[in-house]
């Protein structure tokens, strides 16, 4: 290196100086830092954490099968859920008939095989709903600000002001038709807020980093960067809300149906169920406990998912 | 503090007429025509339709209905009902019921929430936290209806501990297991929520420093965690005495408790739209203000909020 004429250490012609000889010595913590592999995302690393947790798999085992039932009620009974008898009214446990009969004599494990249907349907419809009215709303009242910001958080903060169960029974009450899209076209008209709130922060916090700056720098349009940049950066919140949100809508869907004003009664689901179980409650109450039953564990599939995915995607937790 | 409560107060105003307006539309909205049904098989003739129209405002147009019964909520004339009943003593008479079951559930939710959340959180990792942690899973998945019907089942039928339903003027005793059910979602949220809070707590620095200066075990606790932990559970549990006002139709029904859920189902399903709107205004200001004063406590409580 000293041979080099340019470099300072050099001296000039006459000039006398001393050279520390160059350190060859590696940078120990720079070195150690492997690049042959790309750094560990976010995703990847909370993907390495939930799979150690038994937490995780019941859940996700939970979901997978009940999506399943959902799917392909078919395969998990050979009984119609509206084939009833009312000779076997209030019917004990028969072979073939596990769970035995309701008051109107129909198989109880048929009908809560079937009823999953309605309560997934319903729970997804209203959440994919909700994330992209939410996610919308907030997205553009955070990364633009100004006129939008405060128009549409003043819109948000109107609805949040409507508490989603008493919004719900007031207007399915309404309603001419009841049916699964009308419960989760009300169910997402009033339940996008928090997610809204949730993106708006989120976008916020995320759209002065340093990447956004390069991105604009090196001329890419803001729709673009919103999309490209911003939003996958924000999606983390957005989607332990949402895992969460699933179980809580399938509960005021049944709720709503259960009160009269959701589901049609001539949809087999779980609330209805619960309902009409409530009448024979004295005599069966097993029956009220197989539909309430496979609603809990569906709720509580969706609502553990959320909780393991929020500790894993929380680097302060992960520490610990 | 004056100029942050100012702004809050003001934001208030356009979120409660843009809400009232929401469920206005909504209510008037419906397509069936409750003057018409009022007479019954044989109708009623309609000079006395229109008579009852002009009462009741309904042949103005919307907005002008809309205007009128703004003025009628600031000046307390909520109108009467189609049996010329007048509003505001349905609504005295619920919400007292309504309101007593609330405070009940609340004090429920903050002495067993806090309480297990406490212990849990003070032992992270152990066994009691565990259980605690899986059983408040449980009791969010279960909905309010349901437990609410084992409740019944189990304590009222088989074991005979408290009474079914409460009937007319509930008094203490009958509301216990409906303010029970109610509590029940919130308090695993209440439970869940101290439990975070104070495993977090219990590593920061003062806590360390109240220790190594030999204070007795019980003091730092209560003093020092316990105190700090809870400035987020008591956000929740304010805001949540809005929620559970509202939340109430479901378990005031169950058992038949006259409060303001249960009259506001009954006058959704006979068309009582003078009587629904009211009572559904009266929850949304009621959850309004119960997050103004939350938010003001809050800002109160942490200095931050007030200049962001």
């Amino acid at each position: 290196m000293p041979e080099n004429p340019m470099h300072p250490a050099t001296p000039r012609p006459g000039q006398e100086r001393y050279t520390a000889p160059a350190d060859q010595a590696k940078l120990g913590a720079v070195d150690a830092v492997d690049t042959t592999e790309a750094p560990s995302s976010l995703w990847n690393e909370a993907w390495r954490d939930m799979r150690r947790r038994p937490l995780f798999w019941v859940s996700a085992t939970i979901i997978v099968l009940v999506s399943l039932v959902a799917m392909f009620p078919g395969l998990f009974t050979s009984q119609g859920p509206r084939v009833c008898q009312l000779a076997n009214s209030l019917g004990d446990p028969a072979p073939g008939h596990i769970f035995g009969f309701d008051r109107q004599g129909c198989d109880i494990y048929a009908r809560t095989i079937y009823g999953a249907r309605a309560s997934v349907v319903v729970g997804v419809l209203t959440t994919l709903a909700v994330v992209i009215l939410g996610t919308t709303v907030g997205a553009i009242a955070g990364y633009f600000g100004g006129w939008f910001d405060t128009v549409l958080s003043r819109l948000t903060d109107i609805f949040f002001a409507v508490p989603l169960v008493l919004a719900a029974i007031v207007i399915m009450s309404v309603l001419p038709e009841r049916n699964t899209w009308t419960v989760a076209a009300v169910l997402a008209s009033f339940g996008w807020t928090s997610i809204a709130r949730i993106t708006r922060g989120s976008v916020m916090s995320v759209k002065n980093n340093e990447f956004v700056t390069a991105a604009r720098a090196l001329g890419m349009s803001r729709g673009a960067i919103l999309l490209r940049h911003v939003l996958p950066n924000s999606a983390a919140p957005i989607i332990v809300y949402a895992t969460v949100a699933l179980g809580t809508y399938i509960v005021a869907e049944a709720t709503l149906t259960f009160l009269g004003i959701g589901l049609p009664p001539w949809l087999v689901s779980w609330g209805g169920d619960i309902s009409m179980a409530q009448q024979s409650l004295r005599v069966r109450p097993e029956i009220l406990f197989y539909p309430a039953g496979a609603l809990a564990l569906t709720v509580l599939g969706f609502i553990m998912l959320g909780d393991v995915v929020r500790d894993a995607l929380d680097p302060k937790a992960r520490k610990r | 503090m004056l100029w942050y409560i100012g702004r809050r107060l003001l934001q208030v105003i356009p979120v409660f007429l843009g809400a009232t307006l929401l469920l206005y539309a909504m209510v008037f909205a419906l397509p069936g025509d409750p003057v018409a049904a009022l007479g019954g098989e044989r109708g009623l003739s309609a000079a006395v339709q229109e008579q009852i129209r002009s009462q009741y405002n309904l042949d103005k147009p919307f907005i002008v209905q809309y205007l009128l019964y703004l003025k009628g909520v600031v000046t307390l004339d909520f109108g009467m009902t189609f049996s010329h009943r007048p509003v505001i003593d349905i609504i005295a008479e619920a919400v007292p019921i309504t309101f007593r079951l609330a405070l009940m559930a609340l004090v429920i939710e903050a002495i067993f929430g806090i309480g297990f959340g406490l212990v849990a959180g003070l032992r992270k990792g152990g066994v009691f936290d565990g259980t605690v942690l899986v059983l408040s899973l449980l009791v969010i998945a279960v909905p309010t209806f349901v437990l609410g019907f084992v409740m019944q089942f189990v304590v009222g039928v088989q074991l005979g501990w408290l009474p079914i339903t409460a009937g007319r003027d509930p008094n203490f005793v009958s509301l216990l297991m409906p303010a029970m059910v109610l509590a029940a979602t919130s308090l695993a949220y209440v439970l869940r929520l101290t439990r975070t809070s104070v495993a977090e707590n219990i590593s920061a620095d003062y806590v360390r420093t109240a220790r190594a200066k030999g204070l007795p075990r019980a003091q730092v606790t209560t003093r020092h965690v316990l105190r700090n932990s809870l400035i987020p559970v008591v956000t929740f549990l304010g805001a949540d005495l809005g929620a559970l006002m509202g939340g109430a139709i479901v378990t005031e029904g169950i058992f038949n408790i006259p409060g303001v859920g249960g009259t506001l189902f009954r006058a959704i399903t006979t068309g009582e739209n003078t009587l629904v709107v009211s009572l559904t205004t009266l929850l949304v200001l009621v959850y309004i203000v119960a997050n103004l004063l939350v938010d003001l406590l809050y800002a109160a409580l942490d200095p931050r909020i007030r200049y962001a």
